[in-house]
């Protein structure tokens, strides 16, 4: 859409709409001018983040943190990654980043596998009943994490996998469980019925296809889940927080034990590293993802 | 398919049932049966492990009278009061800004929307740093010249709340912004064209036309903007770990900490189901509105 109007307006014929204002009327200094200063606000803290992190400590202390770094040091980066100290021990942020990883790829696989083989059931295989457990998992998904995490500390204690990183991935799981088989669900349903029906006729069953033309079909939806999860999960800290042992701690978790521990001098530097290692998954996502980000985010939005 | 013999109930749609599985377990077990098990027990003195032991509304008088739950509901309040009504107000000014057909609108939502892709972890730290009163802000206005500038939310007990909301809202705006676009682009454009014959200035047709028609997403935007809030808990943990003392302490932190700090499990469950209420009185009238108001229309 937002590429239309560009070509259109580069190449100067615009059938419709207002008629082409010079490029520097108050209305679009306005426009642009307010725009770029909220961008600037915007930008500010990651730029801040970034510049502070490749400063030396003696040059925080005497300048200013919107200042460029006049010495540019990477020591902060490796000290972050494998000296910082977390109160436990001073291995750095490198455990929290495997750690994260090791808890990341199963809880985003299984809960993708599995939320959208609820919302291919959904769509396609209505039973009874089925839009009443639905409903109230999307209920669910309101009700405050606070409500349910100490029954699920005592699940999780009967199976045998409470502070398991498997007791982790269970969590995420559940929780992922409501928006993704809600995203699924409205895919499949937008889907054409006729390929369903078409399938039914040549024999093939449910998992059939599933596998052979559901799967096949929605590889965009999964792009967008897969985006939606690896964000969730790699932010999470409140789950990690409870359901992991300090060696099974994920990285936010990590993260904020070195920044905010009170030991020893602060090395502001060294915290923005951290901060810095730790934003950074989320964020190549996002700016590699574009689009598809934002048709994650807003596929909670619309209700289906 | 009709004249085939009614087969064994439970039979039909075997493989669809059992796919459904996972999801049946957690819609029964952990959505409801959990959150009956939490209230349930919010009524019993259970301290370090929950039991059945029955002691009426106790737990929660006592709640009421601890003056951290009170500020912790103050905070909330303030701090939910404050991300309403700025999320949607910038939210909507920055998404009616987008949609004045602009050159770079890719960039510009780029820009504004990547907070929402960092952790409340990474904001509250971020934050932090930048509202560090010896190198942050204040800081910097002072070494400009106005020495006794101050600017120094987070060790400020009264408006520690508000240097919260600040990080808050830097995280979430874009995604309000992202929301009310999707909505501004949903209205028809004839609409914009009847306007400007009629010569109705821009800011009325937004104030008196193009608003109410927005407001199925503006009552999204609100769910989605009170979900957040009743969560917020990772943002104050990071940025000021509730203090300085217990000045920003909020709801979801003294349910974490009365459970898996001061074994206080009862306490933690009578606090976690007065969350629940505060969620159920923003989320039934919506149900009502939504799913009463479509059942209507069919």
């Amino acid at each position: 859409m937002a590429n239309n109007a560009k070509t259109i307006s580069a190449s100067g014929v615009e059938p419709r709409g207002p008629k082409p204002r010079p490029m520097l009327s108050p209305r679009n200094i306005m426009i642009y001018g307010t725009l770029f200063i909220v961008a600037i606000y915007y930008a500010l803290p990651l730029y801040v983040m970034v510049v502070t992190s490749l400063k030396g400590m003696p040059e925080i202390r005497l300048g200013n943190i919107f200042a460029p770094p006049v010495e540019v040091t990477f020591e902060p980066w490796v000290k972050a990654w494998a000296e910082a100290c977390t109160g436990l021990n001073c291995n750095g942020l490198s455990q929290g980043f495997w750690n994260s990883v090791k808890i990341l790829i199963p809880s985003a696989a299984l809960s993708i596998l599995i939320a959208s083989i609820n919302g291919y059931a959904l769509a396609n295989w209505k039973f009874k009943g089925s839009e009443v457990f639905f409903t109230i998992l999307i209920f669910g998904a309101f009700v405050p994490y606070q409500v349910i995490i100490y029954p699920i500390v005592i699940i999780l204690r009967e199976l045998n996998l409470f502070g398991k990183l498997g007791g982790l991935v269970m969590v995420h799981v559940i929780f992922g469980m409501p928006i993704l088989t809600l995203l699924f669900r409205n895919y499949f349903t937008s889907l054409p019925e006729e390929l369903f029906k078409a399938a039914r006729v040549d024999g093939a069953g449910f998992w059939g296809i599933y596998f052979r033309i559901m799967l096949p079909m929605s590889l965009p939806i999964f792009v967008v889940a897969l985006i939606l999860q690896v964000t969730g999960i790699w932010n999470d800290f409140l789950f990690g927080v409870i359901y992991t042992k300090p060696d099974n701690y994920p990285m936010t978790v990590q993260l904020n034990n070195i920044v905010n521990s009170v030991q020893g001098v602060k090395e502001y530097n060294v915290n923005m590293a951290a901060t810095m290692l730790t934003g950074i998954v989320p964020l190549i996502i996002y700016f590699a993802s574009g689009k598809l980000f934002v048709r994650g985010i807003a596929a909670g939005a619309v209700k289906g | 398919m009709a004249g085939a013999k009614q087969p064994v109930r439970i039979l039909r749609n075997l493989n669809a049932k059992i796919a459904a599985l996972p999801m049946i377990a957690t819609a029964l077990v952990i959505f409801v049966g959990c959150t009956v098990w939490t209230i349930v027990h919010s009524f019993t003195k259970s301290r370090l492990l929950p039991k059945l032991e029955f002691v009426g509304f106790d737990q929660y008088e006592r709640l009421w009278s601890t003056r951290r739950w009170l500020i912790s509901i103050e905070n909330l309040a303030y701090y939910g009061i404050g991300s309403l009504v700025f999320s949607l107000t910038i939210g909507f000014l920055l998404a009616a800004l987008l949609d004045q057909k602009i050159r770079f609108e890719n960039t510009f939502r780029t820009i504004i929307l990547y907070p929402f892709a960092l952790s409340f972890i990474v904001t509250g730290l971020v934050w932090q740093w930048i509202l560090n009163p010896e190198f942050g802000i204040q800081h910097i206005v002072r070494s400009l010249g106005f020495e006794s500038f101050v600017f120094d939310p987070l060790y400020t007990p009264d408006i520690v709340i508000f240097g919260v909301l600040i990080a808050g809202l830097w995280q979430g705006t874009g995604f309000i912004m992202v929301i009310m676009l999707s909505g501004l682009r949903g209205i028809d454009g004839e609409i914009w064209k009847a306007a400007r014959i009629d010569g109705i200035p821009k800011w009325k047709t937004y104030l008196f036309i193009v608003i109410p028609m927005m407001r199925p997403t503006f009552v999204t935007a609100l769910v989605l903007i009170s979900a957040g809030i009743i969560k917020v808990y990772d943002l104050v943990v990071a940025q000021t770990n509730g203090g300085p003392g217990i000045a920003s302490e909020v709801p979801a932190k003294y349910v974490y900490d009365a459970m898996f700090r001061s074994q206080n499990l009862g306490q933690g469950f009578a606090a976690s189901t007065m969350m629940l209420l505060s969620v159920l009185v923003v989320l039934i009238p919506w149900a009502y509105l939504e799913f009463g108001g479509r059942k209507n229309g069919k």
